[in-house]
């Protein structure tokens, strides 16, 4: 008796070119359900979709919005490249830019209504800084005590969040809020500076466009990047070429922790102004989507967080025109990384059907 | 120079793409905190915004927005888009109304909760909602076994701490020796935290559970322990018909239709209103029989004499915590004081989050 049965083989040969066009597959098959299901809730898909994808963007204000919610994830996405690259999954990117952003700003607290130059650099460094200090303990955990990273780091984001909360009721509180749970407007000097009049996009970009070059320059021309590189593809390679495996894993944690925190620091000191609650609708989760649509390079996540930053903004204008719920933002973020995992999958690995005979076996 | 040029250069395009979003209808936009099936305070300004669509007048309304950068972008984007009216629904959206009420003067926004109205075309508007508290407060006192009130709060405002005064003050003429516990939760809406809250409450010996967040999941915890509860924003009932005493709903719809209708007709003009039971802003869900006929009168004539101006929620002698004297006996706070409270009366248990 016959009976078909399904092989997967993994695939020897998966070429380049292929491996950067999937994303683009994973766009299109996205667009293509978002219209489906645009169409099942009675919808024209094609009107649904131009309201979802062009519309935000059609005009100047639209596209430096778009921008201004890059920014966060392109810097955040660009600092967990260097983890993923080296097979460290930093899951906490979250809590990292949470806290980057306490310690920013507390330092735009400490200079309130003092003038400077310095004071923002200061807020800037001192954002990284938290940043790296609070990846440096998931890091630290693994390297010296066997710890799960991404336990580790995700439970942290709740931990920074709690910090957070603390800070923005009590201590820190706006003497004048009515006790709302937020600080004081930060001072003039302690905002990013506007590039344009009108327009909410700020001087934080070149942060992000400085770490994409610099994250390329260092991945692909340094020792530093090769190591990265290798531990990614093989650890026992790693070792056995006797690259320094903690210290690795030690300086991609710190580099990831830096961009959240600067990512924190450009929310509170660009469009925000001030600490409360909620600084972040997750960045430092979405922006995972981001690296891995992005290729972890660090061009491709450039284009990738402009994508996912107008998921966003698309469900905020079908709301608007449509009145189809904001979730559908969520919805497409699930299908872009869906349909890139499940192109992925096909990638690497190849499907046969195979007639084979079960009496063989019996034998 | 060149950099000076470009700016203006841009501000210019921006602008001028500004005023090409052609004028059509008139569009009246909502923003809500929530999501409009909370059955609680979102729920009730979409029942608002309905009114105002059975009025003949077109709306919009965007759900769940989060306070924060999000916040300015969806006001921006409305106004930007036609709508000639904004209603920004919750305390946080206080300052991006105002940053973009400046761009765009000719749109009318209305503020709920906020005191801020820094540009002509910005009013604010809110419920004298402890004007029922007063209500439950009464009631409360009337059926505790335990002498302890749960009360699940969000955040540490004047509005929800006059709420919880409000209730303690009229619990207390009824009955001197009542506990209110409070369990801060610093949310709006969030069921898993509110639930939490109301079982924190029940284990530690309240027998009456009262909100001042926008989920049904107190009130439905109530329910399963068996005790009693009043639902918030609007009519809970059928989410725990045998617990829920009554409720304080928030009528918005005649405001948001008389608001609309002014704004079409080129008559609104700024205005701050604080309207309560009189105005039928705030009005009380009918009367569980469960607490006894003889309740359900008061409760009525209370409720008759706070909208008359008979009574008032706060007169004196009110006392803080401490014991210092706050309003003398015989006076009433006045509204100054009403907005601005931010110490807990005599008879609450705990302190307010600093």
């Amino acid at each position: 008796m016959e009976d078909l049965l399904i092989k997967i083989e993994k695939r020897n040969d998966v070429p380049t070119t292929l491996y950067f066009f999937t994303p683009f597959i994973a766009i299109i098959l996205t667009i293509i359900g978002g219209g489906i299901i645009f169409y099942t809730l009675g919808f024209n898909p094609i009107e649904a979709l131009k309201f979802y994808f062009i519309t935000p963007i059609s005009n100047l204000y639209g596209f430096s919005e778009l921008l201004l919610k890059a920014t966060p994830l392109c810097l955040i996405a660009i600092g967990l490249s260097f983890c993923f690259k080296s097979n460290n999954w930093n899951i906490g990117a979250e809590g990292q830019l949470t806290f980057g952003a306490i310690v920013g700003g507390g330092v735009a607290l400490l200079f309130y209504n003092q003038e400077g130059f310095y004071i923002l650099p200061l807020i800037i460094i001192a954002g990284a800084i938290g940043g790296m200090i609070f990846a440096l303990i998931p890091a630290i955990l693994k390297t010296y005590f066997n710890t799960n990273e991404i336990l580790v780091s995700l439970m942290l984001v709740y931990v920074s969040k709690l910090i957070l909360d603390y800070l923005v009721v009590g201590p820190w509180s706006n003497p004048e809020g009515f006790n709302f749970p937020e600080t004081r407007q930060f001072s003039d000097s302690a905002r990013m500076p506007l590039l344009f009049e009108g327009l909410r996009i700020h001087a934080g970009i070149f942060i992000a466009l400085a770490a994409v070059f610099v994250s390329w320059f260092v991945l692909y021309k340094t020792y530093l990047g090769f190591q990265i590189k290798v531990s990614g593809l093989s650890l026992k390679t790693a070792k056995y070429a006797g690259f320094k495996g903690k210290t690795m894993i030690l300086i991609v944690f710190m580099i990831s922790g830096a961009c959240a925190g600067m990512a924190g620091v450009g929310e509170i000191t660009g469009p925000i102004g001030q600490l409360h609650r909620m600084i972040s609708p997750d960045y430092g989760f979405t922006a995972i989507i981001v690296a891995f649509l992005g290729r972890l390079n660090p061009f491709g996540i450039i284009f990738a967080s402009l994508v996912v930053s107008l998921t966003y903004l698309g469900a905020e204008t079908t709301q608007i025109f449509l009145q189809i719920p904001q979730y559908t933002g969520q919805v497409f973020q699930g299908m872009i990384l869906f349909f890139l995992l499940a192109s992925d999958y096909l990638l690497f690995f190849k499907i046969k059907f195979q007639n084979f005979n079960k009496n063989e076996l019996r034998h | 120079m060149y950099k000076n040029f470009l700016r203006y250069l841009i501000s210019a395009i921006f602008l001028i793409t500004f005023s090409i979003s052609a004028k059509a209808d008139f569009k009246v936009g909502f923003v809500y905190i929530g999501p409009t099936g909370d059955h609680g305070w979102t729920y009730q300004h979409d029942e608002g915004r309905k009114a105002v669509e059975a009025a003949g007048i077109k709306t919009t309304y965007v759900e769940s927005v989060k306070y924060g950068a999000d916040a300015e972008r969806v006001i921006r984007q409305l106004a930007q888009s036609g709508h000639d009216l904004i209603f920004t629904t919750s305390f946080g959206y206080m300052d991006a109304t105002n940053k973009v009420a400046k761009d765009f003067p000719n749109v009318k926004f209305e503020h709920a909760t906020g005191y801020k109205r820094e540009h002509s075309n910005v009013s604010t508007y809110s419920a004298r909602f402890y004007q029922g508290r007063t209500i439950l407060g009464h009631i409360a006192g009337k059926l505790t076994k335990t002498n302890t009130i749960g009360y699940i709060a969000s955040f540490p405002i004047p509005e929800v701490i006059r709420g919880i005064n409000a209730m303690t003050l009229a619990a207390q003429k009824v009955n001197p020796n009542i506990k209110t516990k409070i369990v801060w939760v610093f949310s709006w809406y969030d069921p898993g935290k509110e639930a939490e809250a109301a079982q924190a409450l029940i284990d530690q010996g309240a027998d009456i559970i009262m909100q001042h967040t926008d989920s049904t999941a107190p009130v439905q915890t109530a329910e399963k322990a068996g005790i009693w509860s009043f639902g918030q924003a609007s009519d809970m009932q059928r989410f725990a018909p045998k617990s829920i005493l009554t409720s304080i709903i928030d009528d918005w719809a005649p405001y948001y239709v008389e608001r609309a209708i002014a704004a079409r007709d080129g008559t609104w003009s700024q205005q701050d209103t604080w309207h309560g039971l009189k105005e039928g802003m705030v009005a009380m869900s009918p009367y569980n029989k469960g607490m006894g006929a003889d309740l359900v009168k008061e409760a009525e004539q209370l409720q008759k004499d706070l909208a008359s101006g008979k009574i008032h929620s706060f007169t004196g002698p009110i006392y803080d915590q401490k014991g210092n004297i706050l309003v003398a006996e015989g006076k009433v706070a006045d509204d100054g004081m009403l907005l601005g409270m931010n110490v807990y009366v005599k008879g609450v248990e705990g302190d307010i989050p600093k």
